[in-house]
């Protein structure tokens, strides 16, 4: 959808606060002053301004002015050198992808990483290794899931959350711990099943009549199902006690053929079930992604009509993808509620939906390693920063990697080979593949 | 307009599909009207006419992506199997019934490699299930070997096997063309319909183009209906001519009997008789002549 | 149920769908010329809602006291004023910073919405951070409970007037502008078809700035009168942005009309679901119309096209 890209909105077009130069350097020294507000003091409530004036007081006014400056020193370097130092830097850059690409040299990195996962947390205080557990492996295993349906599938999902709900409160109600009993208690390690089970049946239930509706469509039903589930468990005081939530919720335990283990409150033995569970997810989800399943999500992706006419049925691989989704978010929050021991609605909310898509997008939509990456590092780095962030601060963030990734790194950080070829043939509005039927022709959604 | 003329000229003995009485409307537009016509079995089947006859809207009523205000259209994979109604379906359901289409604007999978964009036809009827794939069963690891040797096989049939690994926004317009072919094939389809084939390939191109389609028809034994304008196409490769012109069939006949045919002349010339020159559609050098 | 309470709550229903439908009208413009779901304009609402409240306080002090009903009227108009005006620079800056550099490199449609959530989360919490996350209030220079005038047993109070008259008002405004003035037609022109509006002369980029302008005068507006009616906090935006998006969901994404019809009609249902069911389930009832009717009617109760039925 590219527009006749037109020129400024007031003045004549040639007017010299129009030019690309100065027009970057407004942009740049607003960036430097916003800087400036995120970093700087809280306001207080009702004394407007404080917080402003805290901001953008004494010496932090033309020290952030200064960081806008050198920000536009960077980008107009940038914009007239870009292909230069591209060329200069191509040997690198060719040099890298060699490594990088070796087969070899995979394999280490994995053993590397599969060592530090289990050699380092044992060393880490009991702090960290209750980040690791709660944060980092809950929010790696979320982001692996929500991948399938926002990567691979293409369907913006906000109400992911949800599943993670359905997952924690089936595992709450199978251990006994609502107001309403079931049939029999269980061990947690079998509300497994039964989380995937509820999960599975959820996403069918919301996906079949929403899977063919458009993006846009898509991404706000899902987000009223996640508010619809929050806020019902939130009023059904006798199903699911309320807003009080549930309590007690057991750890897991085996007792089976000789093996005797229970699971305490001890961050660590969580942190190696995670683990386990990671890498069987990633196992399973890596094989699917190349396997024709994979390949007609791509299909789907990147042409739906051409798909259709191929054979794909496409509301079913959709509906398979949400699906997938769906049951990844339950076994997260099966394992999150029997760590915690207990959950509440207030353990749900959307911003965790927005956050878990802001893992995605960050380390790369439709890469696997991408999104474990992103959201390790997305997770782990506000509690190394605690003592210099403030945790409210912390959506601000979150919003704004949303919005810089979609303006200047779309695909992400370390982008998914077929995601970054499709984003860059986006760019290039005249490119001859990318066709597009006559408006109206074809009701399929872009 | 004489329309009981074209419509006995238009039937078949052994039809493949069977479109009768089909009207198109969108809001004031009529873009079929009336259209009743019959599909040989093994014949290649083109349909030729100005722009905006109609000839895209009667594909997307075969497809499914439109649905005809009145008439029928059934379709008879096989000469065993009973006639099929195609209204109402789902597009990749017709697909999956034998039908496969190329697009006017070549529609292909950009991110995707050449052999991959041939597997998706491929593997889109039948295929191993999501749980077998993820578990890497012995069964799922057959199906994609199979997969890549019947891939292989088909780009070797349009002649792009050494570019399998090549992503396919990277090949050239006719090779993209090609590659889009092949990916119809592979869906295994008993009738193949092409939009406009032709469209923007180079004499070179065209001419291997004519005969890949007649390699289709004859080793193959797919049934080939396709649009075009260029004449010099339709002439070397259609066993059969349909014209559409507003919305109607006006004409039907072998290509040379179209040729000779006054009603078809008029639509596409509009005073009717012949030009000075002595040119008729039939004989316009190298396509795309006054009607483009 | 008795008469009583059927008008009581049919005053309230009113009162609110009329602050839905200046929200909604923000989000159908936007979709319109854009086909894409301002999510962000929940916090233009919010922006609105501070801009009145800064406004006030900075005239006359955080502590004002009762005043006559004509001057206090007059001070209405000028905090409304102010929430109009930092509700449409809030939208402004939006546009150009999270929306057009997409729109520059013809990103995919995933990309505005996921660009256009960030956003909304970021003005939320910089709104937060700059002026406090506790709950403030509008000076008490006004008798908001003040009856008007009286139907049957129940009577009509100052501030529901104000909001109703007001927003009727600005719907007149707006349908007027739409249909009668040029920049109405670029802005009908763009709706329908962009490439050839771009064709015929219309300035894209001005007009989609001017049309984010217009929905944000309005919904900086809205917040405003919502300030006044209940209180201003930094994620007051949230649940009347989604409740207002639901409304022009359900009168017809992108029809003007729709909009305003759709936002009466949510307003209405929520309030006179009270008389049915719990209080604290009617939250639930905008979630559920809006997952409703995207499943089972998508283009609403009265179409699709701005272009057309405006």
């Amino acid at each position: 959808m590219t527009f006749a890209a037109g020129g400024g909105s007031v003045g004549r077009r040639d007017a010299w606060y129009h030019k690309p130069d100065v027009r970057r350097l407004g942009a740049s020294l607003g960036v430097g002053l916003v800087l400036a507000l995120v970093t700087g003091k809280d306001g207080r409530s009702g004394h407007f301004g404080s917080g402003i004036a805290a901001a953008l007081g004494g010496v932090r006014v033309p020290s952030f002015l200064a960081v806008g400056l050198a920000l536009w020193g960077v980008a107009t370097g940038i914009n007239r050198y870009g292909d230069e130092m591209r060329r200069a830097l191509a040997p690198a850059t060719a040099a890298r992808k060699r490594v990088t690409g070796n087969a070899t040299f995979r394999t280490t990195s994995l053993l590397v990483m599969l060592v530090v996962a289990i050699g380092i947390p044992p060393m880490l205080s009991s702090f960290w290794q209750g980040v690791l557990v709660e944060q980092v492996g809950i929010f790696m295993l979320l982001a692996v899931g929500l991948n399938v349906v926002v990567g691979w599938a293409g369907l913006l999902d906000l109400g992911y959350i949800a599943f993670y709900a359905i997952g924690a409160y089936t595992t709450a109600y199978f251990t006994g711990t609502l107001p309403v009993q079931p049939p029999i208690v269980l061990n947690p390690f079998l509300c497994f099943p039964l989380a995937v089970l509820a999960c599975l049946l959820a996403g069918v239930l919301l996906g079949a009549p929403t899977l063919r509706l458009r993006g846009d469509y898509l991404a706000i039903v899902t987000l009223g199902f996640g508010e619809i589930v929050r806020i019902v468990a939130n009023n059904s005081d006798g199903i699911t006690n309320g807003s009080r939530g549930a309590t007690n919720i057991p750890h897991f335990s085996i007792h089976l053929l000789g093996i005797n283990y229970d699971w305490t409150l001890n961050s660590l033995p969580y942190w190696y079930l995670i683990m386990v569970v990671l890498a069987v997810v990633v196992l399973l989800f890596f094989r699917l992604e190349h396997s024709r399943i994979g390949r007609a999500w791509a299909a789907v992706r990147e042409d739906e009509v051409a798909a259709q006419a191929s054979g794909v049925a496409t509301v079913k691989i959709k509906l398979l993808a949400f699906a997938i989704g769906a049951s990844t978010s339950g076994l997260a929050g099966v394992i999150y509620a029997s760590k915690i021991g207990f959950i509440s609605p207030d353990n749900f909310l959307l911003i965790l939906s927005i956050s878990v898509l802001a893992y995605v997008v960050f380390g790369g939509m439709g890469s696997l390693f991408g999104v474990m990456v992103g959201a390790a590092l997305l997770t782990w780095l506000p509690q190394f920063l605690r003592d210099y962030v403030p945790a409210t601060d912390r959506n601000l963030y979150i919003g704004a990697i949303l919005v810089l990734m979609m303006i200047f790194r779309p695909a992400g950080l370390l982008p998914a080979r077929r995601r970054r070829t499709e984003l860059s043939l986006h760019d290039i509005p005249e490119a001859e593949t990318v066709a597009v039927p006559a408006p109206g022709s074809m009701g399929g959604s872009i | 307009m004489a329309r009981s003329a074209p419509t006995a000229a238009a039937r078949v003995a052994d039809p493949i599909f069977d479109v009768a009485g089909v009207t198109l409307r969108f809001g004031g537009v009529t873009s079929l009207a009336d259209v009743t016509l019959q599909m040989g079995r093994g014949e290649i089947l083109a349909i030729i006419g100005p722009n905006g006859a109609g000839k895209t809207s009667l594909f997307n009523c075969l497809t499914g992506v439109y649905r005809p205000q009145t008439g029928s259209i059934t379709f008879r994979a096989t000469r065993t199997e009973l006639p099929v109604t195609l209204l109402g379906r789902k597009t990749h359901q017709i697909n999956h019934l034998g039908i496969a289409r190329t697009f006017q604007n070549i529609r292909l999978f950009p991110a995707l490699t050449v052999l991959e964009n041939v597997k998706v036809g491929l593997e889109a009827r039948h295929g191993v299930g999501p749980i077998s794939a993820m578990l890497g069963l012995p069964n799922a690891r057959h199906a994609e070997r199979e997969s890549t040797r019947r891939g292989i096989e088909l780009l070797r049939f349009v002649g792009l096997a050494d570019q399998a690994n090549t992503i396919a926004s990277a090949l050239s317009y006719g090779a993209q063309r090609r590659l889009e072919i092949a990916r119809a094939l592979g869906t295994g389809p008993a009738v193949l319909l092409l939009d406009e084939p032709a469209a923007g390939t180079n004499p070179v191109e065209k001419r291997e183009l004519a005969d890949l389609i007649r390699q289709i028809n004859r080793d193959l034994r797919v049934s080939v209906l396709l649009i075009e304008h260029d004449m010099r196409l339709v002439m070397s490769v259609a066993t059969r001519v349909i014209v559409l012109n507003f919305g109607q069939l006006i004409a039907a006949g072998t290509p040379e009997q179209i040729q000779r045919n006054p009603a078809v002349i008029e639509a596409y010339l509009g005073t009717g008789g012949q030009a000075e020159d002595g040119r008729n559609p039939g004989t316009d050098a190298g396509g795309g002549g006054g009607w483009r | 149920m008795n008469l009583n309470e059927f008008v009581q709550f049919t005053i309230l229903g009113l009162t609110r769908g009329s602050l839905y439908a200046l929200i909604a009208l923000g989000y159908t413009l936007v979709y319109g010329v854009l086909q894409l779901i301002n999510f962000a304009h929940s916090e233009v609402f919010m922006m609105g809602a501070f801009g009145g409240l800064i406004g006030i306080q900075a005239l006359i002090g955080a502590n004002a006291t009762l005043m006559p009903v004509g001057q206090a009227l007059i001070y209405l108009v000028v905090g409304m004023v102010f929430g109009a005006v930092f509700g449409a620079v809030t939208a402004w800056v939006l546009e150009r910073v999270a929306y057009r550099p997409l729109r520059r490199r013809g990103a995919p449609r995933l990309a505005f919405l996921i660009s256009a959530i960030g956003a909304s989360f970021f003005l939320q919490n910089l709104a937060g951070k700059e002026f406090g996350r506790l709950p403030q209030y509008f000076p008490a220079f006004i008798d908001k409970s003040q009856p008007v005038f009286q139907i049957g047993n129940q009577r009509m109070n100052l501030i529901q007037v104000i909001i109703i008259f007001s927003a009727v008002a600005m719907m007149i405004g707006l349908d007027l502008i739409v249909r009668k003035t040029k920049l109405g037609q670029g802005i009908r022109a763009v709706a329908q078809d962009a490439q050839t509006a771009a064709l015929m002369g219309v300035d894209i980029d001005r007009t989609i700035s001017r049309t984010f302008v217009i929905g944000g005068l309005l919904g900086g507006a809205a917040g405003f009168l919502f300030g006044m009616f209940a209180n201003v906090s930094f994620n007051m935006g949230f649940l009347p942005g989604v409740k207002a998006f639901a409304a022009a969901v359900l009168g017809g994404i992108g029809n003007i009309r729709g909009a305003m019809l759709g936002g009466l009609l949510l307003g209405l249902v929520e309030n006179w679901a009270v008389l049915f069911i719990d209080i604290k389930w009617t939250d639930v009832i905008a979630f559920v119309v809006l997952v409703l009717v995207l499943m089972f009617r998508p283009s609403g109760l009265l179409g699709e096209r701005l272009g057309r039925a405006a």
